[in-house]
């Protein structure tokens, strides 16, 4: 990675086939050391460590810790209530995208602050934001703490702004005028939404949906305080995890963990095939 | 969106149904964030100031807010000059494997943070990690101690720079630098007259939002730390601590500082940001 020898990497979508990047000097490539070298002890390696413990028990082993009754559960939770909180947010986030991009009302800056916050708040804080409106104070007399309805709230909080984020500059430069020629020739607004509208805003929506999705499955700290960590019923991926640690079962807690790395490296790679074909086309 | 008349097509936004979407986001909204968000300021204040006395009087909890402080710091350090320093790579430099870097520079924000504390464990625990061992017995404790906390804490809010960096190295392109280098100024003194002023917004917002992001950081953390009290406790470990103590008051509390901090950050960015773009 060192390397300062001037290997021309141009695939065919590059970022910017115009103007070609500089080739290293020996300051810079330096640089890209040291910064790999770092990267690598933070990241690369760690990961790494991950996987190769969880092969040390061959597949079977692997298999085995992943579909033990109880770990199969978690992971059914997780993936399924993370699934469903996307649909939510696809819908939710794109129509809050829409208010804010569209619609101009007193106030309009608070709800941009809004947004941000699930982002900025610490995790363990958000459970106990949620919990003192849902838990069992709840002024509104629900009480949902330790159920799974917790953890669907707590994965809908945290994942809040991925995809208003994503579609919010889309619709901004989207030219208005193919919907003003949409409805001018007599398309309903459902039909100009859907024809005009929706296409463009499909790439960014898949962007924040995977975000949103890999934010979800990975959650934690929410859900410590929120959801009573109940095995079978309301513990999931990341809580799993933990108590394999805290057991002294490293192998174990690798094995799943490795599970939500895959699912993190799949969000990667659709993230970047997106964005590709996004720099084609635009 | 019932509203499906032709007759009139009015403009953009000026339709009636405009009317229900944004009641429809602003309940969610309010029922989401807004309105929880406002139960923990009321949860923290509601025996008056005496919880806040209570935890700021408390070495344990004194001590806790110092090492967050001081953790965070030192991760937004790291991470602002390894932020700038690999966007200028990435942007303006070509090398190989760059695209499969850039790509897996975004991994940190999807990983789970307990993945987090276990890969740092598994190659740095001092028992049976890769290297732990060995740096164990050149005195250097990694894991159980606060080097460990920083690195976790490094990992999760390791993006943030180069994601607001990124786009505006991109943006200013480089003329202005190569004009400079013509004339001949070397790198640093390109670097530090040239690049650095005209992306010095998008740093400044890549520090506010690591610093929320590592001032926050809980399950990461949680696993590296041994959550020893008084020596590796952070603030949010703090708040789970007290909760589970039933000491309510303090937990609100000190979840409401962390709030405070947390809001103030992301209003300090939001404030900033359309001044520049205007």
């Amino acid at each position: 990675m060192t390397s300062t020898t001037l290997v021309p990497d141009r695939p065919a979508g590059d970022r910017r086939p115009a103007r070609a990047g500089l080739p290293l000097t020996r300051v810079s490539g330096l640089g890209l050391g040291v910064a790999m070298v770092w990267f690598s002890l933070l990241v690369l390696i760690p990961l790494a460590a991950v996987v190769v413990t969880a092969s040390e028990g061959g597949w079977g082993g692997f298999w085995g810790t992943v579909t033990n009754e109880q770990t199969a559960a978690t992971l059914r939770l997780t993936v399924g209530t993370a699934l469903l909180v996307t649909l939510v947010n696809v819908v939710m986030g794109t129509l809050i995208a829409w208010v804010l991009v569209r619609d101009h009302f007193a106030g309009k800056r608070a709800l941009e602050v809004l947004i941000d916050v699930p982002f900025a708040l610490p995790t363990i804080v958000a459970g106990l934001v949620l919990l003192s409106l849902y838990g069992p104070d709840s002024p509104l007399g629900v009480n949902i703490a330790n159920t799974r309805i917790a953890v669907f709230l707590a994965f809908l909080f945290v994942t809040l702004p991925f995809i208003v984020r994503t579609v919010q500059p889309v619709l901004a430069e989207l030219d208005p005028e193919a919907e003003e020629a949409a409805a001018s020739l007599g398309a309903s607004r459902l039909v100009t939404f859907r024809r005009i509208i929706l296409p463009s805003l499909t790439p960014a929506i898949a962007a924040g949906a995977a975000l949103s999705f890999a934010r979800a499955v990975g959650e934690y700290g929410s859900l410590v305080l929120l959801s009573g960590n109940l095995p079978m019923r309301t513990e999931v991926a990341s809580v799993r995890i933990l108590s394999s640690i805290e057991n002294d079962n490293p192998d174990s807690a690798a094995a799943v963990a490795v599970v939500l790395l895959a699912v993190s490296l799949a969000v990667i790679v659709l993230l970047d095939v997106i964005q590709r074909r996004v720099m084609r086309r635009g | 969106m019932a509203d499906s008349s032709i007759a009139a097509p009015t403009p953009v936004g000026r339709r009636p149904g405009r009317h229900v979407l944004r009641a429809v986001v602003v309940a969610y909204l309010f029922f989401l964030v807004a309105w929880p968000l406002y139960l923990v300021g009321r949860n923290a204040f509601a025996d008056g100031l005496t919880s806040f006395q209570d935890i700021l009087t408390d070495p344990d909890v004194t001590h806790a807010l110092q090492l967050t402080v001081v953790i965070a710091v030192v991760a937004v350090v790291i991470n602002t000059v390894f932020g700038v320093g690999i966007s200028i790579l990435l942007v303006r430099y070509d090398f190989p494997a760059k695209r499969a870097l850039n790509a897996l520079l975004d991994m940190p924000l999807s990983v789970s943070p307990i993945v987090v504390g276990l890969a740092l464990i598994l190659v740095y625990g001092g028992r049976d990690g890769w290297f732990g061992p060995t740096l164990e017995a050149a005195g250097i404790q990694i894991i159980f101690a606060v080097p460990g906390m920083v690195m976790a804490t490094v990992f999760v809010a390791l993006p943030l720079v180069i994601r607001e960096v990124v786009p505006v190295l991109q943006e200013v392109g480089d003329e202005q630098e190569q004009a400079a280098r013509s004339l001949g100024a070397n790198a640093w003194q390109t670097f530090r007259r040239i690049t650095l002023p005209s992306i010095k917004w998008g740093v400044i917002y890549g520090v506010v939002l690591s610093l929320a992001r590592s001032l926050g950081e809980f399950g990461a953390v949680k696993v590296v730390s041994g959550n020893v009290l008084g020596d590796t406790r952070t603030a949010t470990l703090v708040v789970e601590e007290k909760y589970l103590n039933f000491d309510k008051g303090g937990a609100y509390a000190t979840a409401f500082l962390l709030a405070l901090v947390a809001v103030a950050c992301i209003i300090v960015v939001s404030v900033l940001r359309p001044k520049e773009e205007r």
